[in-house]
C-alpha cells in the first residue's frame, strides 16, 4: 500500500467503524493497521506536525495483541483501532508532556482511566498530539515544541487546544482521538479541521489522569472523522470513575443506539448571541442553512434570546485561571520534570524553574488567577464570577425547558492563519466565544462541519442537556446522513508540500 | 504596677487513625523507609485526583459531637494554597468557611474550679510531608506522611494561663483517644499544639498583640512554653516596650521561645473550594447516627468513677485522662474491687515509673490482673506494703506477675510465730536500755524496736506480728 498517494478506500482514511468490519471480516489485520497509519504519518506528520510522540513500538505490540483478541472472536468495536491521545492525558510509561518545557521529560508511572478504558477495550494507543501549553490556547500555537498546521491549509491554524488531535484525525493520521475541552478546545479545532468532536457533559467522563487546568471545566471527550465513531468512542470512556469525585454515577447508555437519522419534531433554539459577537457571515449562513436543513427534515427551530451569555467569556477568565493558577502550582522541580540549575535556595530554585518552564500565555493565566484569588479581590472577582457562572447554568436549564437542543456556530470564524492572532489574546479569546458558555454551563455539545468556506471547513455546535448526549448525537448524526461534508478529505498529499 | 492577664487560644492538629490515607489508598502508618508509603495522589502527579476517605470524614463528625459542636448539614474542602517543599501540590486541601463543626466546648478542673473553654471549628485537611535535612546545602523530603488525615481543632481565646492550656490539651487528648480517632501522642508529632498568646491590663477588653508559639512537643513543654511566653510579654510591657506580632520557636532545653518568623504581612493562602471535591452534606439521620456510635466519654467516665467507685473528684479527672488509663483502673478493680486502693497505685508509684520511663500505660508490660495480684497479696498479708513496691518496680521491669517476683525474691513475709520469737528475742537482748526504758512506762521506743527486727528480716516480717511478739516478750522479762 502507498500511504502518500491516498485514496478512499485506504485503511487509514476509513473511519472506525468502517475497519471495525475489515477487522472482524479478517480483511486486514490490526497489526496491518497500526503499520498503515504509522507509514501515514511517517509520509505527512511533517507538514501537518500532529503528533509530539510516536509510539510506533508500543502501537504495534498492543497490535499483535489486538490480533490475538480478534482470532479468539473478541473484537470489540475498538479493537485494533489506532487512537492518537492529546499529550495533557497520562499514559503509563509514555512520555506526556502537556506541551510545556516544564513536563518535557515527564513520564507518568500510571495511566488515566480513559486510557486504562481504551486500552481494555484492545484499542492502540498510537501517538501523543500537540496541544496548546497545559490545554490553554486557541490555535496550538501555544505549544512550547512547535506548532501544529491545518490539514486544509497548511498556513492555518488548527484551533485548539487539542489541535493536534483534530489535526491528526483529519489528516488520517489516526484513525480516533481524544481530546479535552475547557472552553472549547475539542469542538473548535474538530470546526476548523472539519470533524467531528463531542464534548461530553460535565462528569460524565472521568478526569482521573487528565492534568489538570481548570478542573471544574475540563472534560475529555471523543474526536472523530464522523457521528457514529464519536458514539462509539464515549461508549467506552464514559462512566463513573471511583478515582473522580466529579464524575457522576448515572447510567451509562449505549450511545450508538442514539444514531437514528430522525429530528421529527425536535425543539431547536437558536441563541441569537452567539451568532452575534465578531460570527463571520458566512459562519453564520452555514449554520443558518444547517438549521434550515434540520427543519426541512421535520425539526422546529426558534431564535431565543440569552443575555447573559455576554459575560460568559469574562466569567471564563476568571474562573479558569483562578483554578489553573493553583493547579499548576506543584511543577516546582522538586519532585519532577524541569528544574532551574543552581539556585541558591528553595525559593529561587521554585521562581526559576517556572519562569524558565512555562510559556508566556501560562503565565499570564497563572497570574491572572492568582491575583482573581487574592484576599482582597476574591469577592469582585472569583465569587462574582461563580454568581454569574450560576446565571449561565439557569439560562440554559431554562431555554432546555423549552427546547430540546441549542445550535450556534461553533467558532465565529473559520481557520484562521498561524501567526495572525498570536500578538492579539484578547483576539484570540473571542473564538471561544461561542464554546465557552457550554463548559460553564456543564452541558454536553457536539461540532460537526456544516460547509466550507475559503476551502476550510465551517463547525456547527448542537448543545444539549445535561447527560443527554443521545440527543445532539442523533440530531448531529441526522444531519450528516443528509448531507457529505464529513466525507471531504482534506488536500493533503505525502512528501513535500504542494 | 498593672496587673497581667494571658489570652490564650490552642490550635491543634491530630492526626486520625485511618487505615488509608485522606485521599487515597496508601496505609496510613507511621515510621518506614522513606518514601515507601506514597502513590501518584499523594505525590500530587499530574493528573491524580482526590478521594475523600469515608472515615476520616466520620472521625471527625464523631469529634466534632464528643466536643458539644454544630456539625454542619453542608461541608466542603477548600484549597489553601502556598508554596513549600513538603507539600505536593503547593496547595493543601483543607477546610475553610465550611468547616465540620462549629461551636462546642470543653470542660476542664483547675484548682477544683470547672472552666468551659470553648471549641471554634473542628475541620479536616490532609498532613504535609516532612523535610530533613541532610546537612550542607541539602535538604532531603519524606513524603510517607503527605495525604494522613489531620484533624484540626481551634479553641476560642477562652484560655487565661499555662495551666488552663495544660487541662484543655489533657481533656482534649482524653476525647480523642477514648473515640479511638487519635492516639493523641504529642513526642511523636501525631497531636500537634500550637497557642496563640497575647496579654493585656486585667479588666480590660481589648486584645493585645499575638504570639504564636510552635515546636511543643509535650503537654510540659506546652505548659512551660506559655508561662515563659507570658512572664516574657509582662517583662517587655512592663519595660515600656511593644509585642510584635511574630511566630515565636520553643526551646525546650534552653527553657526560652525565639523570634521564628515576624508576621508583618498576614499569609495569602488564596482560598477558593476545592473543585475536584464534592460538597458533604450530612443528613440529621447521620448525625444521629454517628452520636449513637459515640462510646462514653471521659466526662461521663469521670462522673461515674466517682458514683460508681465512691472516688474523690481529682481520681477520678486523672485517671480518665486517657482511655487506656480508665480501662486500666477498671480491670484491676473487677480483680480487685478496693477501688481507693486501686486508684492509688495507678496515681502513685504506676505513674511515677511510667513517667520516668516516658511511655503510656497501654505500652506498658504490667496488666491490671497483675497489679489486682499484688495488691492482693498485701491485703492477704502475703507481703508488706514496703515490699510491694520493690515487688512492682521488678513487675514494671521486667513484665513478670507478682508470685514469679515474690518467689525468685524471697520477699514472702514471715508470719510464723515460731520463726520470728528468736529474733525478737535477739533484739531484746541486743537493747538492754530500751527495753528498760519501756518497762518505766516509756512506749515510744518500740517503734525503734520493731524496725531493728524488720531489719533483720529484710522487711519481710508481717509488722503486726512483730509488734505483737514484742509486747508478748517484754512481759516476759
Amino acid at each position: 500500500m502507498n500511504a502518500t498517494t491516498g485514496g478512499a478506500s485506504e485503511p487509514y482514511s476509513l473511519t472506525a467503524h468502517e475497519l471495525h468490519e475489515h477487522l472482524v471480516a479478517r480483511k486486514i489485520s490490526a497489526f496491518e493497521v497500526t503499520q498503515v497509519l504509522l507509514e501515514r504519518i511517517a509520509a505527512v506528520d511533517e507538514q501537518v506536525k500532529a503528533y509530539i510522540t510516536v509510539t510506533a513500538e508500543s502501537a504495534l505490540d498492543a497490535a499483535r495483541e489486538a490480533d490475538e483478541r480478534i482470532a479468539r472472536g473478541e473484537c470489540g468495536p475498538l479493537t485494533g483501532i489506532p487512537v492518537a491521545i492529546k499529550d495533557v492525558i497520562c499514559t503509563k510509561g509514555i512520555l506526556t508532556t502537556c506541551a510545556s518545557k516544564i513536563l518535557r521529560n515527564y513520564i507518568p508511572p500510571y495511566d488515566a482511566t480513559v486510557i486504562q478504558r481504551l486500552k481494555d477495550a484492545g484499542a492502540i494507543i498510537i501517538g501523543k498530539a500537540n496541544m496548546d501549553e497545559f490545554a490553554m490556547g486557541s490555535s496550538t500555537e501555544n505549544s512550547a515544541f512547535f506548532p501544529t498546521r491545518n490539514p486544509w491549509n497548511l498556513s492555518r491554524v488548527p484551533g485548539g487546544s487539542s489541535g493536534g488531535s483534530a489535526a491528526a484525525v483529519a489528516a488520517d493520521e489516526a484513525i480516533l482521538a481524544l481530546g479535552s475541552d475547557t472552553g472549547g478546545s475539542i469542538r473548535q479545532p474538530a470546526s476548523f479541521c472539519g470533524i467531528v468532536g463531542l464534548k461530553p457533559t460535565y462528569g460524565r467522563v472521568s478526569r482521573y489522569g487528565l492534568v489538570a487546568f481548570a478542573s471544574s471545566l475540563d472534560q475529555i471527550g471523543p474526536m472523530s472523522k464522523d457521528v457514529t465513531d464519536s458514539a462509539i468512542l464515549l461508549n467506552v470512556i464514559a462512566g463513573k470513575d471511583p478515582m473522580d469525585s466529579t464524575s457522576v454515577d448515572i447510567a451509562v447508555p449505549d450511545f450508538t443506539k442514539a444514531l437514528v437519522n430522525d429530528v421529527k419534531g425536535l425543539k431547536i433554539g437558536v441563541p441569537k448571541e452567539l451568532f452575534a459577537q465578531g460570527v463571520r457571515a458566512e459562519v453564520a449562513d452555514a449554520v443558518m442553512k444547517g438549521i434550515e436543513l434540520l427543519g426541512n427534515l421535520g425539526a422546529e427551530f426558534k431564535e431565543l434570546s440569552m443575555p447573559i451569555m455576554e459575560y460568559a467569556l469574562p466569567t471564563y477568565y476568571i474562573i479558569a485561571p483562578s483554578e489553573a493558577s493553583s493547579n499548576l502550582a506543584r511543577y516546582d522541580g522538586v519532585r519532577y520534570g524541569h528544574r532551574a540549575a543552581r539556585s541558591s535556595d528553595v525559593l529561587t530554585m521554585f521562581a526559576r524553574t517556572r519562569e524558565e518552564g512555562f510559556g508566556s500565555e501560562v503565565k499570564q493565566r497563572i497570574m491572572i488567577g492568582t491575583y482573581a484569588l487574592s484576599a482582597g479581590y476574591y469577592d469582585a472577582y472569583y465569587l462574582k464570577a461563580q454568581k454569574v457562572r450560576t446565571l449561565v447554568r439557569r439560562a440554559f436549564d431554562d431555554a432546555f425547558r423549552e427546547f430540546d437542543v441549542l445550535i450556534s456556530p461553533t467558532s465565529p470564524t473559520v481557520a484562521f492563519g498561524i501567526g495572525e492572532k498570536i500578538e492579539d489574546p484578547l483576539e484570540m479569546k473571542l473564538a471561544d466565544v461561542c464554546t465557552i458558555p457550554v463548559n460553564l454551563a456543564g452541558i454536553p455539545a457536539i461540532s460537526i462541519t456544516c460547509g466550507f468556506s475559503e476551502g476550510l471547513p465551517i463547525g456547527m455546535q448542537i448543545m444539549g442537556r445535561p447527560f443527554d448526549e443521545e440527543t445532539i448525537i442523533r440530531v448531529a448524526y441526522t444531519f450528516e446522513q443528509n448531507t457529505d461534508f464529513h466525507r471531504r478529505k482534506p488536500p493533503l498529499t505525502g512528501g513535500v508540500q504542494a | 504596677m498593672t496587673e497581667y492577664e494571658a489570652v490564650i487560644g490552642l490550635e491543634v492538629h491530630a492526626e486520625l487513625l485511618t487505615d488509608s490515607k485522606m485521599f487515597c489508598g496508601c496505609p496510613n502508618e507511621f515510621a518506614g523507609e522513606p518514601n515507601s508509603r506514597t502513590c501518584p495522589i499523594c505525590l500530587g502527579l499530574p493528573g491524580c485526583l482526590p478521594v475523600a476517605n469515608r472515615k476520616a470524614v466520620e472521625y471527625v463528625v464523631r469529634t466534632a459531637l464528643a466536643l458539644n459542636c454544630t456539625v454542619s448539614p453542608y461541608s466542603i474542602f477548600h484549597r489553601k494554597n502556598y508554596f513549600y517543599p513538603d507539600m505536593v501540590k503547593n496547595y493543601q486541601i483543607s477546610q475553610y468557611d465550611f468547616p465540620i463543626g462549629r461551636n462546642g466546648y470543653v470542660d476542664i478542673t483547675v484548682n477544683g474550679q470547672t472552666k468551659r473553654i470553648g471549641i471554634r471549628r473542628v475541620h479536616l485537611e490532609e498532613d504535609t510531608g516532612k523535610l530533613i535535612h541532610a546537612g550542607g546545602n541539602e535538604s532531603l523530603v519524606d513524603y510517607n506522611r503527605s495525604g494522613v488525615p489531620l484533624m484540626e481543632i481551634v479553641s476560642e481565646a477562652d484560655i487565661r494561663s499555662a495551666e488552663e492550656a495544660r487541662e484543655y490539651l489533657l481533656r482534649l487528648r482524653a476525647v480523642l483517644t477514648y473515640l479511638g480517632v487519635s492516639d493523641g501522642k504529642m513526642e511523636e508529632g501525631h497531636m500537634r499544639c500550637e497557642p496563640n498568646i497575647s496579654i493585656r491590663p486585667k479588666g480590660t477588653e481589648k486584645f493585645g498583640t499575638r504570639t504564636e508559639l510552635k515546636n511543643l512537643n509535650s503537654f510540659r513543654a506546652v505548659y512551660r512554653a506559655l508561662d515563659y511566653e507570658i512572664r516574657r510579654q509582662k517583662e517587655v510591657l512592663e519595660e515600656g516596650g511593644k509585642i510584635i506580632h511574630e511566630t515565636r520557636r520553643w526551646d525546650d532545653e534552653r527553657g526560652v521561645t525565639a523570634v521564628m518568623r515576624t508576621k508583618e504581612y498576614e499569609q495569602e493562602y488564596r482560598y477558593f473550594p476545592e473543585p475536584d471535591l464534592v460538597p458533604m452534606y450530612f443528613s440529621p439521620e447521620f448525625i444521629e447516627e454517628q452520636r449513637k456510635a459515640l462510646p462514653e466519654l471521659p466526662d461521663q467516665v469521670k462522673a461515674r468513677f466517682i458514683s460508681e467507685y465512691g472516688l474523690p473528684a481529682y481520681d477520678a479527672e486523672i485517671l480518665t485522662s486517657t482511655r487506656d488509663m480508665a480501662k486500666f483502673f477498671e480491670d484491676t478493680v473487677a480483680a480487685f474491687p478496693e477501688p481507693k486502693t486501686v486508684s492509688n497505685w495507678i496515681m502513685g508509684d504506676f505513674s511515677r515509673l511510667l513517667n520516668a520511663a516516658g511511655i503510656e500505660i497501654g505500652e506498658s508490660k504490667v496488666k491490671p490482673s497483675d497489679l489486682a495480684r499484688l495488691l492482693q497479696l498485701i491485703s492477704e498479708g502475703t507481703i508488706s506494703g514496703k515490699i510491694a513496691k520493690t515487688v512492682f518496680d521488678e513487675m514494671f521491669a521486667s513484665g513478670k506477675n507478682p508470685d514469679e517476683v515474690v518467689k525468685s525474691k524471697g520477699m514472702t513475709q514471715i508470719s510464723g510465730e515460731q520463726d520470728l520469737v528468736p529474733i525478737v528475742c535477739q533484739v531484746l537482748d541486743e537493747n538492754p536500755d530500751v527495753v528498760a526504758k519501756i518497762k518505766a512506762g516509756d512506749e515510744k521506743p518500740l517503734g525503734f524496736l520493731v524496725g531493728q527486727v524488720m531489719k533483720y528480716t529484710q522487711g519481710r516480717a508481717n509488722p503486726p506480728l512483730v509488734n505483737k511478739l514484742l509486747r508478748q516478750e517484754l512481759a516476759k522479762r
